[in-house]
């Protein structure tokens, strides 16, 4: 049962490959958004009509593979418990929008979770492909080959001047959303990140924390994405959001170096205290967490700690998701109980590495 | 999409919120916003309705003309989905991918601010359905070559591009029956 493989595994499978530049760049991603051209988008069309397209999906598309994508598995949103649709919001398998809108929705995903497809999101398709490390082009490559694989069943609405038709106007053209995350901790703590975001936007790209609120980012994890999506080629987006991401790494790595030079001691004692905090509590929140993650994670990445491996930080901030605590728990949890079983998964799976 | 806390006005702003480390997506009305307090999230909120109705009042003040007949236009309906311009203004969201077509001479303004100017889609083209328009941006780039080559007086190369441009359309003809009006 794949689901129940998406369900208990924290780390999807392709994040276990290390990909370039990974000690900074945790993920690369491509996503397409495509209609059919004779349907209604989702916000208006029938329930009839999206039924067909959840049916077409089922028949067309469940237990198939496409190249290194194998074993895709369909599932209805309205076949899953609200726990198990949680966990997959968490794994980012599927958007929050689909798992609280989408009774007439669906996912089609990868034994590997590297491919997912969202059905009856806010357009009929949205597939995102997910690689490890900092990847775009390779991404953008096979984004492109599973979309003219789907596209030899599916009429795509699609205009000579307008390009790929979506619902919103903000993703019509290309319907690409090239992204990639980021652990930036040492321009964080050094607040040179604050200072660069303008620039980026400048760009024509967002920046924006995967958790936390508004420009916080808790666990100095960044998302960069492109904004623009009509008028300008895929590629020259993924271009663009290349080589601003390859300053970053740059800029990261050299903060990272004067920190050590100028403040080794200091760096290296929050970071063990951190781990230590990680090592013992016995209720934690998920935003002590998160801190606590990216320190170690930093630990790791510089040389302090060596027995600890580095999908820690991209592992326990998914175990430690409300979602996935719950799912463990196989119950409802308030969040003062969650953030006791936080406390105590943490310290177990940190025993795991000595 | 209708406001998740009125349930009475759609839903104009867009973002996402982060309780005890869980996400959730917010879907308000402007008013709602206000009241609740999510405005405070400023930057992350998005709102389409108000570049759209910015984009009226930028209209309006500097067309007169146009604004007599902008409430026709706001009346305008899709055949296909039956969403009207209104509608479309006030949620943000196309309804078909007719819309596009209905809506097309007032779409430029809003995507020129959407997409920093931009208002033609460069890029894919699906290979399957859109191999006419690949051979048809084909055929234009020949035809532009040609008349290139007559006004710089390259007779020679200019028959040998003209004969491709034959060629091509001959093919056109045979393989797509009436489908390729250029
Ligand atoms: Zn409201
Ligand atoms: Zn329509």
């Amino acid at each position: 049962m794949s689901l129940q493989q998406f369900m208990n595994e924290a780390i999807s499978p392709w994040m276990k490959d290390e990909g370039p530049d990974s000690d900074i760049v945790m993920s690369s991603r491509i996503r397409l958004a495509r209609n059919f051209d004779q349907t209604p988008f989702p916000i208006i069309a029938e329930n009839e009509d999206l039924e067909k397209i959840l049916d077409f999906f089922n028949q067309e598309y469940h237990q198939q593979s496409f190249k290194n994508y194998h074993d895709l598995e369909f599932v209805r949103m309205s076949d899953l418990k609200p726990i198990e649709k949680r966990v997959l919001v968490e794994k980012h398998l599927i958007s929050p929008h689909l798992a609280e809108n989408g009774k007439l929705g669906g996912a089609l995903i990868s034994k590997s979770e590297q491919v997912s497809v969202m059905v009856n999101e806010e357009d009929h398709i949205r597939f995102q492909l997910y690689f490890p490390g900092f990847q775009l082009e390779e991404a953008l490559a096979q984004a492109f080959d599973f979309d003219d694989w789907l596209e030899e069943k599916i009429n795509y609405a699609f205009d000579e001047t307008r390009g790929y038709l979506t619902s919103c106007p903000t993703n019509v053209g290309t319907g690409m959303r090239a992204s990639v995350m980021m652990h930036l901790p040492a321009l964080a703590l050094t607040q040179k990140i604050s200072r660069m975001i303008p620039a980026i936007n400048q760009l024509g790209l967002v920046v924006r924390g995967i958790y936390g609120e508004g420009s916080e980012a808790l666990g100095n994890i960044f998302q960069i994405s492109n904004q623009i999506t009509l008028g300008r080629s895929e590629r020259d987006i993924v271009e663009d959001l290349r080589s601003v991401v390859n300053k970053l790494v740059e800029q990261e790595r050299k903060a990272r170096q004067l920190l050590i030079e100028q403040s080794e001691l200091q760096l290296e004692d929050r970071i063990f205290r951190s781990y230590g905090v990680l090592e013992h509590s016995r209720i934690i929140e998920s935003k002590e967490t998160a801190i606590c993650l990216s320190d170690v994670r930093l630990g790791i990445d510089v040389g302090f700690i060596s027995n600890v491996s580095k999908t820690i930080l991209n592992e326990l901030l998914v175990v430690t998701q409300p979602g996935f605590l719950q799912h463990y728990a196989k119950k409802t949890l308030s969040p003062q109980d969650r953030d006791i079983l936080r406390a105590s998964l943490i310290r177990e799976r940190l025993k795991l590495e000595k | 999409m209708e406001c998740q806390e009125c349930h009475e006005r759609p839903a104009t702003l867009h973002f996402t919120k982060v309780v005890n480390g869980s996400k959730t997506e917010i879907h308000v009305c402007e008013h709602c916003a206000k009241e609740k307090g999510y405005v405070s999230y400023g930057e992350e909120a998005y709102s389409l309705h108000d570049l759209l109705s910015g984009l009226f009042n930028f209209d309006t003040s500097l067309n007169e003309q146009k604004s007599k007949n902008l409430s026709d236009e706001q009346g305008l309906k899709c055949p296909k989905c039956g969403m009207t311009y209104k509608e479309f203004t006030q949620v943000g969201k196309f309804g078909c991918a007719s819309c596009y077509h209905t809506f097309s001479d007032r779409l430029n303004p809003i995507f020129r601010r959407v997409h920093s100017g931009n208002i033609v889609h460069e890029g894919k083209i699906p290979k399957r359905i859109g191999s006419n328009i690949y051979q048809k941006k084909l055929l234009n780039g020949y035809k532009e070559k040609l008349q290139q080559l007559i006004q710089s007086e390259e007779f020679e190369q200019a028959a040998q591009v003209r004969d491709q441009i034959k060629e091509m359309e001959k093919e056109k003809g045979t393989n797509h029956d009436g489908e390729g009006e250029v």
